[in-house]
């Protein structure tokens, strides 16, 4: 059988941009496909040790963002009340809100609750899936130099650090090749 | 009601995508060739995942059951 390699390069180390590389590698490897994720610059931030429990989600620079509250706290009779008024009002948190002190933290510990009231896997979760699925994690060489990441720093269970020729052929060698960039 | 026996129950109630494709292709794995995985699940996009899924992996959807919220796919294992 020909064989169908995915490739994803992870660059992005905010908690909702972790979500994409993880579900694709992980979904793909369970369809049949071999999968590799490459992940160079913040995405380095993902399958770092300490780095990867405090991945955050900014109000600030994310003009799509929606003022959605988990369904848990819309339940319970005065937090639910405003925040439906708050939904109701604002269709997204104002960027504004991103200079108040702890607003960040704020809004990922409510974007983790939504997710987790919503059954979405934490990140944690995911990367034991695909690593369980067989999906190559590669750490980005040069970035990590450049951002001072030790092999050590990074979590257990990947590939040696690579760099772009490596993962460029790697994808080639395959008889369908693809790759995503997120 | 499915007219078909499952050998396997597995239930995905609650998880969203892409949990129930997941597990489901970890249950298949603990069944033999010619068995039948049910997979019960709440995700209104396991309804287009779980077909693809089996498309894709070879693994035969005998049957769906749409019923109070919840989709029931039969699979049986290739």
């Amino acid at each position: 059988m020909a064989t169908e390699r995915l490739a994803i390069i992870a660059t992005k180390g905010t908690l909702d941009w972790a979500y994409p590389p993880l579900i694709l590698a992980s979904t793909a490897a369970s369809l049949g496909v071999e999968t590799a994720i490459f992940f160079t610059f913040y995405g380095l931030n993902i399958i770092h040790r300490e780095k990867m429990k405090h991945l955050k989600i900014a109000p600030v620079g994310n003009p799509g963002m929606p003022m959605a509250f988990p369904p848990s706290v819309k339940k319970t009779p005065i937090a639910g009340q405003l925040a439906g008024l708050m939904e109701a009002i604002f269709p997204g948190p104002p960027q504004l809100m991103g200079v108040i002190p702890g607003m960040t933290d704020f809004m990922t510990v409510m974007m983790k609750k939504t997710m987790k009231d919503h059954g979405v896997a934490s990140v944690e979760e995911l990367i034991e899936l695909c690593k369980e699925a067989d999906v190559k994690l590669i750490p980005c060489q040069m970035t990590m130099e450049l951002f001072d990441y030790k092999y050590e720093d990074l979590i257990d269970g990947l590939e040696p650090p690579g760099g772009a020729a490596t993962f460029i052929n790697y994808v080639l060698e395959a008889d369908k090749p693809m790759i995503i960039f997120v | 009601m499915a007219s078909v026996t499952a050998d396997k129950t597995l239930d995905t109630s609650g998880l969203n995508c892409p949990l129930p494709v997941l597990k489901t292709k970890k249950a298949l794995e603990e069944l033999q060739s010619g068995q039948i995985l049910e997979v019960i699940s709440t995700d209104p996009g396991s309804k287009a995942d779980i077909p693809a899924f089996c498309q894709r992996t070879g693994h035969e959807l005998v049957e769906t059951v749409e019923e109070g919220g919840k989709y029931i796919f039969y699979i049986k294992k290739k």
